[in-house]
């Protein structure tokens, strides 16, 4: 087998391993927190459901039986893709998510474009330059330090309230998304710029800088065309802690600016114990994470040709 | 254009100076600099590391660096006033008339980038070349200089070419847009001998053509063979310049003696070599001496601090390493002054010293002692190991191919061969830090490599590592005392361990104040040094030293090894010495081992192997090494002195 294709198969089984510890995580940590399930699927504690009813939602979602056995109900249900249905909303999981997961991933992507390309464009311009970096170092730590709700609320304030250039809420055309995006994407931008700054910094140390001025480049081709892809390698490490960041920022963000989406589902259904939500948004989630790991692995063989050859 | 012109210098400086300002003050990296470069000649500025040769070479393309001051009573290039450039013409110029080659290609060509888009880049960057017509101008300019196969190397990345490859495309990217001026610095010290030798052909084969070649180096041989003109630098100033014929036949400052004295030869067994040179007890190391890593200011960017109060400006920097320095000598600076009669169309040898020419002191030698006396006991037997590893694309690759070969007690057996000849597996092998595929090694006769690292711990002490590069292998927070006192085998109180290592620092000529420094702040000598003191601590019967020397500056490198020298004979360890420099093998080793590809083509006794090499192999690699022709005198034709097979 090629080098490539067995190591692609090697992730591809990976994926698979860490899908199934997310889906064992999931089950036991629904099944730890003390309280009945039949209960929370007849309406919670308020509902006053009779014994007969609970009797027959434990029958009809086999909770009497050993946890082993739903245990692995549950994984072969998996494996077949389905997530099974929702205590509270009483439809199919898949359906709950594929109605809300357009909205975020809209939200993720935009933040994550405009978060990278920020940071790109900031430490380019300050990197080695002592007085723009100071300056620019301020503002980065200014947002990595704040919360995203506070920066939604702080850019809510300013352009919607005050400027009046946005709308406040809602989630109609792209220029709702303008601000969430931002508000999302700014505390990764600190950190991305700071990351990239020094692997510019690094590469614009290095001989063959020196060896592209003396060629006659200017400053400007020397940093775009050398030095930035030197400093690609470290960015794409932090890739996989900016997907976190992002699907950790979208809960709050969409709290902030009342959109639709995963993260507000996902809020629901824990307070909710909507066991099965929580469990496909886990699985969901641990997918997407893999996957972007594979990509970022074969991204790196793009940006250094040594990787390729030493993997 | 000037240049055009014979007679008129197409390069002309005078009083270079350049300063950086530091949180520790203003460095004065170069001071008072002349030099003057006619088209098609070439110029070799030789010193060692810190004396300001590359800050010379990059003061010529305005890129000094940040932080740098630069000024000049004369800088002129091609008839132009170059103190007055601004940014955008600086840029127009670099390139396209003066081309730069920086030393290792691998990390002077972006690594991350094709080898035909760096070669590229300055037709790019001057809009001397067409997009439809790029790829052919490449491929035309890999050709030109030595690129087999241009069409594949053009798409490959430098670390897929060899190092003489990424060398040549290196080259081929400096003279791409066709300068009048080439900056070649180091161009070659990476390089392993053979490929040197092509390397340096095809920078004669660009002079030939008409380009001026401004070529910086610490090695006084290479340069030789090329040089028309030499200029010495120490300490930031330019020491002694004249015809290279004149200069390196009856040098004239002590410290151009020093560096051709101290330039390993293969000619002249006999003769007191430099190993028992300039190596004395307590001696100080030479970046000591002028006050660099561990002087009160700290080291900044290599570079020796000059003080800007009194003391700079008192006496010949040189001073305090020079045999013949008297108090005049460290009291007022020698101003330049003409010596000898100079080279053959009248061009002026000129010389800072108050003593030019003046034979030095045969005090400052250590006579040869009695040869040592080697046992016929082998303390290490290499018995037909192999070692194999498996490259990316999935073949094996054998890095040590069934090599034999025994050390015996209080021997210097040398190890020699390029870069990936399987020297260095070797010498893990018998230190057991890696075990063979097949085959074994016997320690004083006993099964050594085959063992449990258990069963061997109790015997590691009796072989011991000194690295190339000493400062990785120590602990950067430890002190000398440390570094050395942990290397002491048994319990002791901490009193009795400090003796200890102040003794051992002895044993290695180092002052036993340095026991509190850390090894960030010790020269390079000082720190291979100290790693030597460690490896003596427990008491060794052998020590491995793996290019113990080719980090070094040469007057350094003497002295290094002027004490593996005396220490062979006061403590009769066997050294088992792997290097790629034959001349430093020559000065240490009783036998040699000559290995090429994993396996090993010759072996035998050093002055036979050196005489009358057997394997075709090591004729090559003797004849690709650079020397100066002793019998070379003044009004000879400077590059005729050298003879070199090899190139292309």
């Amino acid at each position: 087998m090629p080098p490539l294709a067995r190591r692609l198969t090697r992730r591809l089984a990976l994926t698979l391993f860490v899908l199934w510890g997310a889906a064992t995580f999931a089950f036991a940590g629904m099944r730890l927190v003390p309280g009945d399930p039949a209960r929370v699927i007849a309406g919670g504690v308020q509902a006053n459901a009779t014994p007969q009813v609970l009797d027959a939602i434990r029958d009809e979602y086999g909770l009497r039986e050993p946890i082993v056995v739903q245990y692995a109900r549950f994984l072969g249900r998996l494996l077949r893709a389905d997530l099974g249905g929702s205590y509270q909303l009483g439809r199919p999981v898949s359906r709950v998510i594929g109605e809300q997961i357009g909205a975020t991933l809209a939200l993720a992507a935009g933040a994550a474009a405009l978060g990278f390309g920020l940071a790109v464009a900031l430490a380019t311009l300050t990197a080695g330059r002592p007085r723009l970096r100071a300056l620019s170092r301020a503002v980065e730590f200014c947002s990595i330090s704040t919360p995203n709700f506070w920066i939604g609320i702080l850019l809510l304030a300013a352009f919607s309230f005050h400027l009046g250039w946005f709308p406040v809420i809602g989630d109609d055309g792209p220029a709702a998304l303008v601000l969430p995006c931002a508000a999302l994407a700014l505390p990764i931008a600190g950190v991305l710029a700071q990351v990239t700054r020094e692997g510019l910094e690094r590469a614009l140390d290095q001989p063959f800088a020196l060896t592209a001025r003396a060629r006659g480049a200017t400053e400007h081709r020397i940093r775009v065309r050398h030095a930035l892809r030197h400093a690609a390698l470290p960015v794409l490490t932090l890739s996989g802690w900016v997907l976190g960041e992002l699907l950790a920022g979208t809960v709050v963000v969409e709290t902030v600016f009342a959109r639709q989406g995963l993260g507000h589902v996902v809020v629901a259904a824990v307070r909710g114990r909507d066991f099965p939500v929580v469990t496909g948004v886990v699985v969901l989630s641990a997918l997407v994470f893999s996957l972007i790991n594979i990509a970022v692995d074969l991204l790196y063989g793009l940006a250094d040709p040594r990787i390729g050859a030493a993997a | 254009m000037s240049g055009d012109h014979p007679s008129a210098p197409l390069l002309e400086v005078a009083g270079l100076s350049v300063a950086f300002a530091t949180r520790h003050g203003v460095v004065r990296a170069v001071r008072d600099v002349d030099l003057s470069l006619r088209a098609g000649e070439c110029l070799a500025v030789v010193g060692e590391s810190g004396s300001g040769k590359s800050v010379t070479a990059r003061a010529l393309l305005g890129l000094a660096g940040a932080g740098a001051r630069v000024t000049a009573r004369t800088l002129a290039f091609e008839g132009r006033d170059l103190r007055t450039l601004g940014g955008g013409q600086w840029r127009r110029l670099r390139g396209r008339r003066i081309g730069y080659v920086l030393q290792d290609a691998l990390t002077s060509l972006d690594p991350l980038r094709r080898v035909g888009l760096e070669v590229a880049e300055a037709l790019e960057v001057h809009g001397l070349a067409r997009r439809d017509d790029l790829d052919d101008q490449v491929i035309r300019l890999l050709t030109e200089v030595g690129v087999p196969d241009p069409r594949v190397r053009f798409l490959q990345y430098p670390h897929e070419l060899s190092g003489g490859l990424r060398q040549r495309a290196l080259i081929a990217s400096a003279i791409a847009a066709g300068p009048a001026l080439l900056v070649a610095d180091e161009p070659t010290t990476a390089l392993d001998v053979t490929v040197q030798a092509q390397v340096l052909g095809l920078l004669e084969e660009r002079r030939r053509r008409g380009t001026a070649l401004l070529l910086i180096s610490h090695d006084l041989a290479v340069v030789a063979r090329l040089a028309d003109q030499v200029a010495v630098m120490f300490a930031g100033e330019v020491v002694e310049r004249g015809p290279a014929a004149a200069l390196l036949s009856s040098p004239a400052h002590p410290y151009t003696a020093d560096l051709l004295a101290a330039v390993p030869g293969l000619d002249d067994p006999d003769a007191p070599d430099a190993t028992d040179g300039p190596e004395a007890p307590h001696g100080p190391d030479a970046s000591d001496a002028r006050g660099g890593p561990g002087g009160p200011g700290g080291p900044v960017r290599g570079l020796p601090i000059v003080r800007t109060g009194p003391a700079a400006t008192t006496g010949c920097p040189y001073a305090p390493r020079c045999a013949l320095a008297d108090d005049r000598c460290r009291s007022e600076p020698p101003p330049p002054v003409s010596y000898g009669e100079g080279g053959p169309e009248g061009e002026d040898h000129m010389v800072r010293c108050f003593h030019p020419g003046r034979e030095r002191p045969a005090a400052a030698f250590e006579t040869p002692v009695a040869p040592v006396r080697v046992k016929n006991r082998a303390v290490v037997s290499v018995r037909g190991i192999t070692k194999r590893y498996r490259s990316p694309d999935g073949s094996r690759r054998t890095a040590v191919g069934d090599v034999s070969f025994d050390l015996r007690a209080g021997e210097a057996l040398g190890l020699v061969g390029e870069s990936g000849s399987g020297k260095s597996t070797t010498a893990r092998i018998v230190l057991a830090e890696i075990v063979p595929d097949t085959g074994t090694v016997l320690l004083d006769g006993e099964p050594w490599s085959g063992l449990r690292e258990r069963d061997r711990r109790s015997r590691r002490s009796r072989i011991q590592l000194v690295d190339q590069d000493p400062l990785s292998s120590f602990d950067p927070r430890f002190t000398v005392e440390r570094v050395v006192g942990e290397a002491v085998p048994g319990r002791m109180p901490r009193r009795r361990r400090r003796e200890r290592a102040a003794a051992l620092l002895g044993q290695v000529g180092l002052d036993p104040a340095l026991l509190d420094r850390v090894p960030a702040r010790l020269s390079g000598g000082q720190r291979q040094r100290v790693a030597i003191a460690r490896a003596l601590a427990p008491g060794p019967e052998v020590l491995v030293c793996d290019e113990p020397v080719s980090a070094l500056d040469v007057t350094v490198q003497a002295q290094i090894l002027a004490l593996l020298a005396r220490l062979r004979r006061e403590a009769g360890v066997a050294l088992l010495f792997i290097s790629h420099d034959l001349g430093v093998v020559r000065q240490v080793c009783d036998r040699v081992a000559v290995m090429k590809d994993g396996r090993l083509v010759e072996t035998g006794a050093v002055a036979d192997v050196f005489r009358a090499p057997r394997a075709a192999y090591t004729a090559e690699l003797l004849a690709a090494v650079p020397r100066i022709d002793p019998g070379r005198t003044a009004g000879e034709r400077p590059h005729a002195a050298v003879t070199l097979e090899g190139h292309p």
